[in-house]
């Protein structure tokens, strides 16, 4: 039900991108302007509230040895000792889902026993959306630059590296959709991660494959003028907007997909991007006996005192013989 | 023996990994005998002053909660969200891609796939969305919103005290969401309305007022400490001197109350006992802070803080200079990411400096408190302990991690290096089951009641698992471990999944392995069974 509750909120918001392609000023100015504005103010507004939260105790998960005795090899990565442990710590989960790599798979033989196989496929399927998705954001930089980065050209001769087609096939083109199919039949087929899914789940999926689609269609497909379509980005970027008339409704749609994701970001799951900063069980070190963390709300409790003990025991104490600090 | 292969297998043969058709937002908690702990004791209760003490019962229609149960939970929840960063992360930042799903030995146990960290940690999100984000009050059920009604309460209960809160799941969460934390968020919460079970705020009250979990009161202390002295004199010859509460020793020793009262704890304590002799430790129990342990943990940060607070109120009675801390698993937790923080700074204490051997132990430089393994293993590195490793011989062993000196401390190689020192047969366990992907015994975070057995038996079930298999690859005849709740609930996980494995603690091969001046000739281990030179031709039954 989630899934075609997702799939059907895709198709109407692609419908009303079929016909507000008509509609370039709403559709190419007004639309990614109050996107962009709500991303801004939503992502900031979600992380202040989170910042704002304060981190009363330290306490990291170690995953590997803690630094004790000096002919102890430690982990600095995985138990990490200092702010270096921990930066490096962070950049192995941040770009590489060192955690998601772990991944493994429980499987229950008939002789009673119990496998924990390798697992690597949602780490795979991760690792080659994610970056693909990178990869392709930077490459959209040629469209708000002029004259073009140079990065954003060598990433682009990179990525079109095979040489096959023409124009050009980028191979996170290829990836990127491979990926999201996957991680979407894998949404569908895996029991355990069906029953979880929530709409939320589904939706990002569908609107990353729309705008991948689009993208890729009117590369590869029904081409776009590319000239008046970064006409509209560099008037998009410096606030000048312009619209350079003549571009297919499919760049429309593609632009309204784009506009829909980073508008619904800051009020979904894809905050995980900021959040996974924020995780006090990967960003913290661990030296809390060696440094003490400082609590700023440490409450006041009722305590039960060693005087208020021996007062209680009193004779008790006295009888096993035990020093009395109040004879 | 077939008997018990059939109940194995009968359990092994109800797991179902695949969830219901029925979505889990449409199924409610079943308390089925065996599953559940009994609720707290309203006696307990109310000596805690902890609010709405009662009596009720977890499987009665009516839990006798306040009326304004709701808005006491929402406001607490408020509060929290606004109190701790990690509460707040987690609530938002889950993507469900199901990686934790199967890390979670109760579901490996038990297939329920409520026991899945992701959808337990669900049960309370899908409150916080309904009540906190805007998504949830527009969108409901399809982003996973949902009304917190008494069902939904009692869900909560059923599955945050079916969570041992051992962190396992967060280390294969690519966010780091730690389900143990979610979980000891909904148990204050659950808190405020007067739901706890018994098995933890019984020991917290104890705790509170007689200084440990067993309500052990001190001239029963005393009584169980010269026990063992005495038991210790008939195993070896030598009469060791245990000082309580001794003003100016330089060190304060806690362990956990297991340690002095129960089985197999106890051959541990025996161990400490010796070792602290032979080295001339100038050191002192305490009758007050006899206890290690905090059941806090698994109540509330508020109860964590209260419980411990007398560690260092009596180490700055007593006058020593630092503290060590014996073998125990979720004590270190407090010890380490806590104590200092709560109840700190030790300014009155100095840096813990080993009398034998000179190191300062720098990485407590702050807390001032030891962990018995890391101070060991650092007299063994330097050749101060006359160890004959052969006396444990009859033990072939391996070394469960408990889940919080692994996790929460990052302790994993001290423990090893002493085993290798006095034992001469050791094997480790798979390696997805131990060190940071250690498997919980199925019973910790006050799950460990017999009440609660067939849980307990499930949770259990991969650690038994992985046991089990060294015992049948390697003969391994005993799991040694450093938590007072495994040496309490692995023996009879172990009579269940794989019988004829004993249970250990470190300090116990230690004793054993201990040369001590002055002793007669060593024929048997603390547990009074003949060592392996002295059996019949040293043939070993089962090696």
């Amino acid at each position: 039900m989630y899934i075609f509750f997702s799939f059907l909120i895709t198709g109407i918001l692609f419908l009303i991108a079929l016909l507000g392609s008509r509609n370039p000023f709403i559709f190419g100015i007004v639309i990614p302007y109050a996107a962009i504005a709500l991303f801004i103010i939503g992502v900031i507004h979600r992380v202040v509230k989170w910042a704002r939260s304060p981190v009363p105790f330290r306490w990291p998960t170690t995953a590997g040895q803690q630094k004790s005795l000096p002919w102890i090899k430690a982990n600095n990565l995985e138990s990490p000792y200092n702010i270096w442990g921990v930066l490096g710590r962070m950049l192995l989960e941040i770009l590489f889902f060192r955690s998601l790599f772990r991944n493994t798979k429980v499987e229950l033989r008939k002789d009673t026993h119990i496998t924990y196989g390798n697992n690597k496929y949602l780490w795979l399927g991760a690792m080659a959306f994610h970056w693909s998705f990178l990869i392709i954001i930077l490459r959209h930089f040629r469209f708000f630059t002029e004259p073009v980065i140079r990065f954003v050209n060598w990433l682009q001769t990179v990525d079109g590296i095979l040489e096959i087609n023409v124009p050009v096939l980028y191979i996170t083109d290829v990836i990127i959709v491979i990926a999201l199919i996957y991680l979407l039949i894998r949404r569908i087929t895996n029991y355990q991660v069906r029953y979880i899914s929530l709409a939320s789940d589904y939706f990002p999926l569908f609107l990353l494959l729309t705008i991948a689609g689009t993208g890729i269609w009117m590369r590869y497909f029904d081409k776009v003028d590319i000239i008046k379509v970064k006409e509209l980005a560099l008037g998009l970027v410096s606030l000048n907007p312009t619209i350079p008339g003549g571009i297919g409704s499919i760049f429309y749609i593609h632009l309204f997909f784009v506009s829909v994701l980073i508008a619904y970001f800051p009020f979904s799951k894809l905050m995980h991007m900021a959040g996974v900063f924020f995780s006090p069980t990967r960003n913290l070190v661990n030296n809390n006996r060696a440094k003490r963390h400082i609590n700023p709300w440490n409450p006041d409790v009722k305590v039960h005192t060693y005087q208020e003990w021996e007062d209680e025991f009193r004779d008790k104490i006295k009888t096993a013989g035990l020093p009395l600090e109040k004879k | 023996m077939d008997e018990e292969k059939s109940k194995q297998e009968e359990i092994i043969e109800s797991i179902d990994y695949k969830p219901p058709k029925k979505g889990w937002m449409n199924t409610k908690a079943n308390f089925k005998k065996g599953t559940y702990c009994y609720s707290g004791g309203a006696k307990f209760v109310d000596y805690l002053d902890l609010p709405f003490p009662r009596e009720w019962k977890p499987y009665e229609e009516d839990w006798k909660l306040p009326e304004n149960w709701k808005e006491i939970i929402l406001e607490g929840m408020r509060e929290r969200l606004d109190k701790y960063r990690s509460f707040r992360v987690f609530m938002d930042i889950c993507v469900r891609c199901g990686a934790c799903a199967d890390k979670c030995h109760f579901f490996i146990g038990s297939g329920d796939p409520k026991n899945m960290p992701v959808l337990r940690a669900e049960l309370l999100r899908a409150v916080y969305r309904k009540n906190f984000t805007l998504a949830g009050k527009l969108m409901g059920k399809m982003v996973g919103a949902r009304d917190l009604t008494e069902d939904v309460l009692k869900e909560w209960f059923y599955y945050f005290f079916q969570c041992t809160e051992c962190r396992r799941c967060s280390v294969f969460c690519p966010y780091g969401i730690d389900t143990c934390e979610i979980t000891m968020m909904a148990r204050e919460l659950l808190s405020l309305v007067g739901l706890g079970i018994n098995w933890i705020i019984e020991p917290a009250a104890n705790c509170f007022r007689t200084g440990n979990h067993l309500g052990v009161q001190p001239h029963a202390f005393k009584d169980s400490i010269d026990f063992a002295v005495d038991e210790l004199e008939e195993l070896t010859g030598v009469r060791v001197e245990a000082p309580i509460n001794k003003k100016g020793a330089e060190i304060l020793f806690i362990a956990p109350s297991a340690d002095y009262f129960a089985s197999p704890h106890y051959y541990t304590l025996l161990g400490y006992l010796l070792l602290f002799h032979e080295i001339g430790l100038d050191y002192t129990w305490s009758a007050y802070a006899s206890e290690g342990g905090n059941f806090g943990l698994f109540h509330s940060h508020e109860m964590i803080k209260r419980l411990n607070n007398k560690v260092y109120h009596e180490a700055k009675r007593l006058k020593v200079k630092w503290i060590l801390g014996g073998e125990c698993g979720h004590m270190w937790r407090v010890m380490h990411q806590y104590m200092d923080t709560m109840n700190g700074p030790a300014d009155f204490l100095e840096v813990p400096v080993s009398p034998l051997t000179g190191t300062k132990f720098e990485n407590t430089k702050s807390t001032k408190m030891v962990h018995i393994c890391e101070f060991t293993s650092d007299l063994i590195y330097n050749n101060k302990l006359d160890l004959d490793p052969s006396r444990n011989d009859h033990w072939n062993v391996t070394f469960h991690d408990s889940c919080n000196t692994s996790r929460a401390m990052g302790l994993i190689e001290e423990p090893r290096y002493i085993i290798k020192n006095v034992c001469n047969n050791f094997h480790e366990m798979p390696e997805n089951t131990i060190k940071e992907q250690t498997f919980c015994c199925g019973s910790g975070s006050g799950l460990g009641t017999d009440e609660n057995m067939d849980m307990r038996l499930r949770g259990g079930l991969p650690r038994a698992n992985a046991a089990k298999f060294v015992q049948e690859k390697y003969g391994v005849n005993v799991v040694s471990c450093i938590c007072a709740i495994d040496k309490a609930t692995l023996p009879p996980l172990f009579e269940y999944w794989a019988p004829g494995l004993e249970v250990a603690g470190i300090h116990e091969f230690v004793g054993n392995a201990l040369n001590v001046k002055g002793q007669n000739e060593r024929t048997t281990d603390f547990r009074g069974e003949p060592l392996k030179k002295f059996e019949g031709n040293g043939v070993k039954n089962d090696v």
